[in-house]
């Protein structure tokens, strides 16, 4: 039923407007692309009617997770205590399969610029800081130079576009730690400590950095929020599904003719995309094998559910996934599955940041019976206990990166146990496993 | 204990000044990954080639600790914690290689096998003169653009064996190759050129002699801001 | 109060308690590696978790979780055990299987849980990780492959010992606990020891020695300092081979210091095992008990009253005090003194001389004035009280005397007199600090009493408590801080000079002078022997420390293992200590030597054994018999009107925190820790590193 009411998203209703960084990223292009336009009065809007607006767009967040935005940003205290109260960019992407927001800060970084400070309003905030991962050194320049500019304009800073509210926007870098874009683990890391998540509660709007309310989001939920203040809630709520409203970056790789980012309305049948924006499926879309919809801590979904199904929150949980980042890797018939979700084990063994028992001796042990499973070293009846391992560790951990780790694998075991098994009994059974997992 | 001493000095040390500025004095601590990038940097710089690159010792450590006022033992927990942290030399170039699915699903490890061959080092090794160090590393975010290195600073990406051998062989002659798409995509549109947004200005595209994905920043703009 | 259905039974619970707490208090246990009650929650081992409605459908971490009204908990849910099965199997798949030869085996945490929540046998067939072992020095040894990552060591050097020496370095799997290869520069270091949950930091003097079950267990208390810290001394037939804390949430809560814990070697070591009486050339010779005694009778009754007399030791028990005391006054001698330090204290009023506050009142105390006293060496126990209290940010501390490192922030105000002075009248800044507190608190060590203008330094204290409202209601902040265990008990019975007697000082200038013919040491090694020389000296005690060398009779005692007696904290806490070991060769518990003396000095004290004396102790002395109670310290006037001598500086008096009594001074373990922390650190600082470096 949906996917008959969805429709391209047109150039007009795209919020990022130089993704591919065609045009410049200075303030004065950005200003013709619509940014900075009258800023004074939505601030003006005030706190409540911003936070009304961005409830009202149904904005969920970007940066994987899926929580209403607006929602997130009234849980700030309206009395603090004389404390002062922080936003935080979540700008650490590192969700493989996800690169979106890279193409916000290097190409269009005043979206951000603007966006803290409006989304900063809304929480009462009077700084912003936006937590870079230490790679991306360019876009850690270029939103460096934007904030410089905003500041030069009067845009930022005391009396900020002339609105008397005073607003600081600061850039802090990561060093290398997929772990520091969990949110608390990157109050943390800001606070100059190393990266391990905190137990929660307090939550981060009650004690956040410094022990002060704070609010973290992603870049792209902070990014679009001047454009859904220009245009309002009902514009942006125009598209998607009911509760999955709103344009969204998509990031496709892997086996696509033309990988890319992609600006498109919420709810997008994953075919069309592929299809339209991509060139397709390497090989036809009967070459397709499946699909990790949503950044790797997705479960993947094999080719028959990608035939129909949408992009969008709802529609990937309801087949067992999530929407997660919209980071779509794409697998084809060629694709080593096992050892493409091996990699990922290994991914996550690699980032665990040891704090929490589960997680730190878990994501060891599935990266290591999953790696001896993608070259057959396996007995059956492993394949069970790897999947109760993985259950062992969901649920059991500190922060979602215990989760993350399971759901790959409790994903493939789910679609593609066939191909696990055949492995494993295609194996000549020379090699005893205890010898060479020895080496 | 040596007598070796650690200071900031010229553009690292106004640098570290600006970013210690971002915090309340109070909280400067925050600045400890900027300080150790800084100290790597410095340390590379004032080394010269084939002399340990960007790493840091605990001399520079120590120093760090005594400026944010943290234990160093603090120091040491973050300094062990994040992979962009060097505690022993590296190459001048370190050719850090993706490899997690993205990029391993378009061609990651026939990158890592060439490297290997053509340095002639394996994963995790440095070249004998102490110029090129080889390290896989985990998902960039660059995987529309997979398969793709970085190299200090900068991101190559699209890569083919072919291409990224010949951005090896052109550090090794001391030139410097443009960064970013490797098959003349400007950002992450599609191969090509995209289908939408086509009404906005036409690709300066990746021929800009300052460069790939911050070719449109002015000249010199990335040393202004150190 | 908030009500909770803890597996279905309902609980009335204090608000603020974390689940883990409320189950607890209703007695459903919680099994736990990381939490502990006096460190930072870390929530990380997981082990805690259970199922809370509401909240998400996953199992939480009680540890970590605050309690509130109308929550359902449950503990023994399939979820639960689920829980903790798994999170049990993942700290044995690489926990090495080493029991057998880990001397944590029969003490482990996680031994004693994987019986309740282990699997038969280990699905894991990779590698088990192996960790390289760390160097965390002389008393902490490392067998890191066992390391669960709870973090317990680390948040007590951060939060407890105030030494952010210990870490968690590298990440994932790669995790690793360390001290960057250094000594861990505590005088609490070895209780990350008691709080490893498993046998990755055992006790590296202690290794191989012994099983728990070998063990006899003995509840005492600790000598080594006037702080009185609840002890478990641990033997194996006359040997002790350790000693433990226990809990008293009064005094040590549930740490000790290093020396009360690894002096104990020094009981096998230097041991005065038989009588010794100096011969015709000089020397030292073995004696059988009844010639010793005799001896001693003999010119115990050759000597005048006013030529003999008795210096309490810092060691001794209150009973063998209370009995030479006896026999002194028997013998009509007036010549007795337990400050051998020649602290200007008397006996009443009581307050002059007790921690009246208590230590647990530091909990309580908003300002701080520490004057002539190294808290940290002198009792580091009051000491990580003090930073507790600081660390909940309701403490300010100002320091007169030794400028030395502390573990907490504190205003160095001044070296001596002249900065008391200020203070007293107002016109230092910290007055303003003091006048403000709710809780106002001076701490007054021997540094500043031990010395001649003491009783002046001890007015100027008192005046400043008085005029900034350190007495009042309820509240005594008037803090006298020991260093010697016997002192305090000492001083309440009396053992000081009687009418016309000599005091220490006196008593050595009478000895210098010959008025001084016979002096009897009892325990008392601290005195300046070479003013003895002349003297017939008579040394009963333990070691063959100084007081043994200077002696023409030694009448060998027992050490505080070794027998039954009364201890009086700086507080004023009675409590007992009690006989673990008994006393090696013909050495005899302190009282009995007494007895026997009394018998052939021809001044029989008049009592059979030690339930007597003690009754005769407790009659004359009744707050003596309320044990583990403090008897509050009258206040009246004390010390003494003038100056004090303006340009000297107070000094500590413990120059070496690992070697301040003759057991200490004999142990091994002490040496080598005055190498790795005093000596090495001195040298260090010398050739100008920071002396922190490994």
């Amino acid at each position: 039923m949906a996917s008959a009411t969805w429709t391209p998203l047109k150039d007009e209703d795209r919020i990022f407007g130089n993704l591919y960084g065609y045009d410049s990223w200075r303030l004065e292009a950005a200003r013709k692309r619509g940014s900075w336009d009258n800023t004074k009065d939505l601030i003006l809007l005030g706190r409540e009617k911003i936070v009304e607006i961005v409830k009202g767009s149904g904005l969920r967040g970007r940066g994987g997770a899926g929580f209403p935005t607006g929602m997130k940003w009234s849980f700030m205290p309206k009395d603090t205590g004389g404390r002062p109260c922080y936003l935080i960019v979540n700008a650490d992407e590192s969700e493989p399969g996800t690169c979106k927001d890279r193409e916000i800060m290097r190409n269009d970084p005043h979206t951000l610029v603007e966006g803290c400070l409006l989304a900063g309003v809304g929480i009462g905030a009077t700084a912003a800081y936006i937590y870079i991962r230490g790679e991306y050194r360019a876009e850690y320049r270029v939103m460096e130079a934007a904030i410089q500019e905003a500041y030069d304009a009067g845009l930022l800073g005391k009396n900020a576009c002339g609105s008397g509210y005073d607003f600081d926007v600061i850039m802090h870098h990561g060093a290398g730690a997929y772990i520091c874009g969990e949110e608390t683990a990157l109050l943390e890391s800001l606070e100059g400590k190393k990266g391990q998540p905190r137990l929660k509660p307090p939550f981060p709007a009650m004690a956040g950095l410094w022990g002060c309310p704070s609010t973290v989001n992603n870049v792209e939920s902070i990014a679009v929020t001047p454009t859904i203040l220009r245009k309002g809630s009902d514009w942006f709520a125009g598209f998607g599904r009911e509760k999955n409203e709103g344009t969204k970056l998509f990031c496709i790789s892997g086996h696509v003719e033309k990988p890319c980012n992609i600006e498109e309305a919420m709810s997008i049948p994953l075919k069309e995309l592929l299809e339209r924006h991509c060139g397709g499926v390497r090989g036809g879309w009967d070459n397709l094998k499946a699909v990790v919809p949503g950044g790797s801590s997705v479960p993947l979904i094999p080719r028959s559910i990608c035939d129909d199904v949408l992009m969008d929150f709802d529609a990937l949980k309801e087949v067992k996934s999530g929407l997660g980042t919209a980071a779509v890797i794409v697998m084809d018939q060629s694709t080593d599955i096992v050892k493409a979700i091996a990699r990922f084990a290994y991914f996550y063994k690699h980032e665990s940041c040891g704090q929490c028992t589960p997680c730190r001796e878990g994501t060891g042990w599935m990266w290591r019976v999953i790696t001896r499973m993608a070259e057959g070293r396996a007995e059956i009846e492993e394949i069970d206990m790897l999947l109760d391992v993985s259950k062992q560790v969901e649920g059991h951990t500190i922060c979602a990166l215990g989760d993350a780790a399971a759901w790959p694998i409790q994903g493939l075991i789910r679609h593609f146990r066939d191909e696990i098994e055949d492995r494993i009994k295609n194996r000549t059974r020379v090699q005893v496993r205890g010898t060479v997992a020895a080496e | 204990m040596s007598a070796e001493t650690f200071e900031f000095e010229g553009k690292f040390k106004a640098e570290a000044e600006r970013n210690l500025a971002k915090y309340p004095h109070e909280r400067r601590q925050s600045a400890i990954l900027a300080l150790l990038f800084l100290a790597q940097e410095q340390r590379a710089a004032k080394a010269g080639a084939g002399k340990g690159g960007r790493w840091v010792d605990e001399t520079a450590m120590r120093a760090i600790a005594d400026m944010l006022g943290m234990p160093y033992i603090r120091v040491m927990e973050v300094a062990t914690f994040f992979t962009q942290i060097n505690l022993a030399p590296v190459g001048d170039h370190h050719i850090q290689l993706c490899g997690t699915t993205p990029c391993m699903l378009r061609g990651a490890e026939s990158l890592r096998a060439a490297v290997e061959k053509h340095l002639g080092i394996h994963e995790g090794e440095t070249t004998e003169d102490g110029r090129f160090t080889l390290s896989e590393v985990e998902c960039l975010g660059a995987c529309c653009n997979a398969p793709m290195v970085q190299i200090n600073d900068d991101y190559y990406e699209d890569l083919t064996e072919e291409s990224l051998l010949a951005i090896i062989d052109k550090l090794a002659k001391g030139e410097k190759p443009v960064p970013g798409s490797q098959i003349g995509r400007r950002c992450s549109e599609p191969e090509g050129g995209p289908h939408v947004l086509k009404d906005g200005p036409s690709p300066q595209g990746p021929a800009d002699p300052k460069g790939g994905p911050h070719g449109n920043m002015p000249a010199g703009e990335p040393e202004k801001l150190y | 109060m908030p009500t909770v259905k803890i597996n279905g039974e309902e609980h009335e619970v204090e608000a603020g308690m974390t689940v883990l707490q409320a189950c607890e208090q209703a007695g459903v246990e919680i099994p736990r590696f990381c939490y502990h009650e006096r460190l930072s929650i870390a929530g990380n081992c997981r082990m805690c978790l259970v199922e809370v409605k509401p909240g998400p459908p996953k199992p939480q971490a009680s540890c970590a979780l605050p309690v509130q009204d109308g929550q359902e908990i449950t503990t023994d849910s399939p979820m639960v055990h689920k829980a903790r099965k798994g999170v049990m199997e993942f700290l044995l798949i690489n926990h090495p299987l080493d029991c057998p030869i880990c001397d944590q085996g029969g003490e482990c945490d996680l031994q004693d849980q994987s019986m309740a929540y282990g699997f038969k046998g280990s699905r894991y067939e990779e590698n088990k990780r192996a960790v390289a072992d760390k160097y965390m020095g002389p008393l902490i040894k490392t067998i890191m492959t066992r390391c669960i990552h709870c973090t317990r060591c680390v948040r007590f050097a951060a939060e407890v010992a105030g030494v952010e020496e210990i870490g968690l370095l590298n990440r994932g799997e790669n995790a690793e606990i360390s001290s960057l290869e250094k000594a861990v520069d505590s005088e609490m270091s070895a209780n990350v020891i008691d709080l490893c949950p498993v046998g990755a930091l055992t006790s590296k003097p202690y290794a191989f020695e012994a099983r728990p079950w070998e063990l006899r267990k003995t509840e005492s208390v600790d000598v080594m300092d006037a702080v009185g810290s609840n002890i478990r001394v641990d033997a194996r037939g006359n040997e002790v081979l350790r000693v433990l804390p226990r809990l008293n949430e009064e005094v040590n809560e549930e740490w000790i210091s290093d020396k009360t814990r690894y002096a104990c070697d020094g009981l096998a070591r230097q041991r005065l095992d038989r009588p010794y009486v100096r011969g015709e050339d000089g020397k030292l010779k073995p004696a059988d008990w009844s010639t010793a005694l005799q001896v001693v009778a003999d010119k115990l009754k050759a000597t005048a009253a006013d030529g003999i007399a008795a210096i309490a030791g810092d060691t001794a028990d209150v009973e063998s005090l209370y009995a030479l005391k006896a026999l002194m006054q028997r013998l009509g001698v007036a010549n007795i003194d337990c400050r051998q330090d020649g602290a200007r204290i008397e006996a009443s009023p009581r307050a002059q001389y007790l921690f009246n506050s208590g230590i647990a009142g530091i909990d309580q105390a908003d300002a701080l004035l520490i004057v002539g006293s190294n808290v940290r060496w002198e009792a580091p126990i009051v000491n990580a009280r003090i930073r507790k209290r600081w660390m909940t940010g309701q403490l300010s501390v100002g320091v007169i005397g030794p400028n030395v490192e502390t573990t907490f922030d504190s205003d160095y105000l001044g070296a001596g007199p002249e900065t008391l002075t200020d203070v007293a009248e107002g016109k230092h800044p910290f007055a303003e600090i003091l006048r403000k507190a709710e809780r106002p608190m001076i701490i007054v060590g021997q540094g500043a009493l031990a010395r001649e203008d003491g009783a002046q330094v001890l007015a100027t204290a008192r005046a400043i408590a008085e005029t900034f409202g350190m007495v009042a209601d309820g509240w005594n902040g008037f803090n006298v801080l020991h260093t010697a265990a016997a002192r305090v008990g000492a001083m309440e019975i009396g053992f000081l000079p009687g009418e016309g007697g000599r005091s220490v000082p006196e008593i050595l200038d009478g000895a210098k002078s010959g008025a001084v013919e016979v002096v009897y040491l009892h325990g008392a090694d601290e005195v300046d022997m070479s003013a003895l020389e002349k003297a017939f000296v008579i040394y009963q005690g333990h070691h063959g420390d100084k007081g043994a060398h200077a002696a023409d009779v030694v009448l060998p005692g027992a050490a505080y293992t070794e027998k039954n007696g009364t201890y009086v904290n700086t507080e004023g806490r009675v409590q007992l200590g009690r006989r673990a070991v008994f006393p090696p060769g013909e050495a005899r518990e302190d009282w009995a030597i007494l007895r026997a003396l009394s018998e052939r000095a021809g001044a029989t004290l008049p009592f059979d054994n030690l339930d007597a004396l003690r009754q005769q102790m407790r009659d004359a002395h009744p707050g003596l018999a309320r044990l583990d109670m403090v008897e509050p310290g009258e206040w009246g006037e004390f010390g003494a009107a003038g100056a004090m001598k303006s340009d000297l500086p107070f000094a500590s008096p413990i120059e070496n925190f690992y070697m301040t009594d003759p057991v200490s001074r004999s142990s091994q373990t002490m040496a080598q820790c005055t190498q790795t922390f005093v000596l090495d650190r001195r040298k260090a600082l010398e050739s100008g590193g920071t002396g922190t470096d490994g």
